[in-house]
């Protein structure tokens, strides 16, 4: 075939890459030009090497940050994926009681972050909120704004209200691929519900449980909304969570250095874990790889 | 000894299975052979216990097993999608019934090897199941069924899922299989060549009905009615309306003079069923009828031509051997062989097969 020399093929190529560059490439690049950088305003910069990222890394309020998100995503993962499946399984999976319940289940998901916020900092406050002066007059003290386990509790009633949904809608799509076959074959060998869901149900959700597993893990683990609705990271710094704290560092204090090595610091995190929780639960329930393709 | 007695089962206001009454012997394979919707898994659902029939009794051995739930009954099923424990391996998922019954290690172990050995598993026994082709499946299924030792199997187009040669390659398999294990085999297809290649008995179903019960290649010689001539028949059995009158039979595009030993037919109306590959493309000696008709389609399989043709009511399949290049619209002549007709009466039942004779 004679090859015919013409550059049309750049004009499609090019917008992806002016995309590309504005989504991406550029707005990183500005965050890293920053994290290297220290500048007393003006628009002048000096060089500072790796100094904000050793400092982000060796302090203890980074340390206290990170740690409270660990503990709050592995409460939220403890308590949405076990209770996501459980809904699932309870739900009707035929008749018109369907499209009802996945309604119902999609509702949360509509709603935007700091309108669940806002939602529950009114219903749980104790002077005016349903919740909170129910609490109240049943004596119950309850005051998210100055004690730190009400706060926790508030936030993560918060999210396992608006996301658990999440995970009920994954694992039901899961559940109702299962052919009905599957369970006649179970009640001819006699199994339990429970025999049932540990070697037929969970071994056929696990695909979908992986997405669920990851989604719950990268969206907790950048709680920012909620927490500041409620207490703006308080009592204290008790909710101040990553992000929060890269918040009040980089607009605050206009701290740009260690902001900008803070977030690329985090990012790595978010990327990390997730490639090692992606790998593991890829692995867990499946034999080895096929290494030689069978007849 | 499996007794279905008059068995009925209807949802709602349809009728899923009527009135069927069939006695099933151990050691023996049973074809349940019928079109989809036929009512072949409905039967077998009622057979295992999985429902309830609406009225009738089913015995096993004497006993009545109505009452039995379902996993104490002692049997078996493989489905046409492959059912195996997603998560074990192989060994595991063909161990699985096994270790619900409580049996030894050991004897688990030589068990499941044996069973194993006889799909030609033992390569993969520790692979996880959902790694296997869908062959390897369906031999870990039917492995399981076996190890488990039920007095009833019930194979739901076990076959129907898999590609072509594979589905050879275990219909060649499957009666020996069969033979070895002494239990009842109910097998549901809905091809008659799946069902001619298992042999065994076969009981034709229709509309939830039994159309036939008996050695699978007399029903197929010799279907007592039009609809299991129907049924036993890919493509479907062809039918041409006639008209005896004194020694002639006389067609709509001509007449043959009647074969001698159906001379004593009475005179009327008959319907006579040809199978596909009875008509023929060239004159020969016995074929004194011709029939000319437009070709309406082909479909070419390689080895085998289907010629479908079609003139006012009459719609007819011819089956040839070779690669056969006819133009849509050609008018082609078709020749039969009047020794080759299955005659049935104004009411579908059998008056004469081919080699049998007046009924």
């Amino acid at each position: 075939m004679e090859k015919t020399d013409n550059n049309k093929a750049w004009l499609l190529v090019i917008p992806v890459f002016i995309l590309v560059a504005l989504s991406a490439i550029i707005p990183i690049m500005t965050v890293v030009n920053y994290s290297v950088q220290d500048t007393f305003g003006g628009n002048k910069f000096f060089w500072v090497g790796t100094e904000w990222f050793t400092d982000v890394l060796r302090s203890e309020r980074f340390h206290n940050a990170l740690g409270r998100n660990l503990l709050f995503s592995f409460i939220i993962l403890c308590i949405e994926i076990p209770l996501g499946i459980w809904i699932a399984l309870s739900m009707p999976r035929k008749g018109i009681w369907v499209p009802v319940c996945l309604i119902m289940m999609a509702l949360p998901l509509l709603i935007p972050w700091n309108v669940v916020g806002t939602i529950w900092q009114i219903f749980a406050r104790g002077d005016i909120g349903l919740l909170g002066h129910t609490m109240s007059l049943l004596g119950v003290d309850y005051n998210y704004t100055n004690n730190i386990f009400d706060a926790w509790v508030t936030i993560i009633i918060m999210d396992v209200w608006h996301w658990t949904s999440l995970v009920v809608l994954l694992c039901y799509a899961g559940l109702v691929s299962i052919p009905e076959a599957y369970y006649q074959a179970a009640r001819i060998d006699g199994a339990s519900k429970w025999s049932i869901f540990r070697f037929i149900q969970l071994p056929k959700m696990r695909g979908v449980l992986i997405i669920a597993f990851l989604l719950r893990f990268m969206d907790s683990f950048m709680i920012y909304t909620e927490p500041f609705v409620l207490t703006g990271g308080g009592p204290g710094n008790s909710t101040t969570f990553l992000s929060i704290d890269l918040v009040k560092q980089a607009i605050g204090q206009f701290d740009l250095g260690p902001a900008a090595a803070m977030s690329l610091i985090y990012q790595l995190i978010v990327l990390l874990i997730c490639y090692v929780f992606f790998t593991v639960m890829s692995h867990v329930g499946t034999d080895k790889p096929i290494e030689e393709k069978v007849e | 000894m499996l007794e279905l007695q008059n068995l009925s089962k209807k949802v709602g206001s349809s009728t899923h299975i009527n009135d069927v009454s069939l006695t099933l012997e151990k050691g023996s394979l049973y074809v349940l052979l019928g079109a989809t919707l036929s009512g072949k898994t409905s039967l077998m659902r009622l057979m295992a216990g999985l429902d309830k029939p609406t009225s009738g009794e089913i015995l096993m051995n004497g006993q009545s097993v109505l009452k039995t739930p379902v996993q104490k009954r002692n049997i078996a099923m493989v489905y046409q999608q492959f059912i195996n424990y997603p998560g074990f391996t192989v060994y595991e998922n063909i161990a699985s019934p096994l270790r619900v019954a409580g049996v030894n290690k050991k004897a688990i172990d030589i068990q499941v090897r044996e069973a194993a050995d006889l799909m030609k598993l033992t390569p993969y026994l520790d692979r996880g199941v959902l790694n296997l082709s869908g062959g390897q499946q369906q031999r870990t299924a039917l492995a399981r069924a076996l190890v488990k030792g039920a007095e009833l199997v019930l194979l739901d187009e076990p076959l129907a899922n898999l590609d072509y040669k594979l589905r050879e390659e275990l219909r060649i398999e499957l009666p020996r299989i069969f033979a070895e294990a002494g239990a009842i085999f109910v097998y549901a297809t809905t091809e008659p060549q799946e069902a001619l290649l298992l042999g065994g008995r076969t009981v034709t179903l229709r509309e939830g009905s039994v159309t036939q019960f008996g050695k699978t290649i007399d029903v197929y010689n010799n279907p007592t009615n039009l609809e299991t001539a129907q049924t036993f028949s890919d493509p479907p059995m062809n039918v041409i309306p006639m008209q005896k009158r004194g020694v002639d039979f006389t067609f709509s595009d001509g007449q043959v003079s009647c074969p001698k030993d159906l001379l004593g037919l009475p005179d009327g109306a008959y319907n006579i069923g040809i199978r596909p590959h009875h008509l023929m493309l060239n004159q020969s000696e016995a074929t004194t009828l011709k029939i000319q008709a437009p070709v309406s389609s082909t479909e070419i399989s390689g080895s085998e031509t289907f010629i479908h043709v079609s003139q006012d009511d009459l719609k007819l399949v011819v089956l040839t051997h070779g690669v056969h290049r006819v133009g849509i619209g050609d008018h082609i002549d078709i020749y039969l062989d009047p020794s080759k007709f299955f005659i049935f009466d104004q009411h579908d039942a059998l008056v004469s097969a081919p080699n049998v004779g007046i009924a």
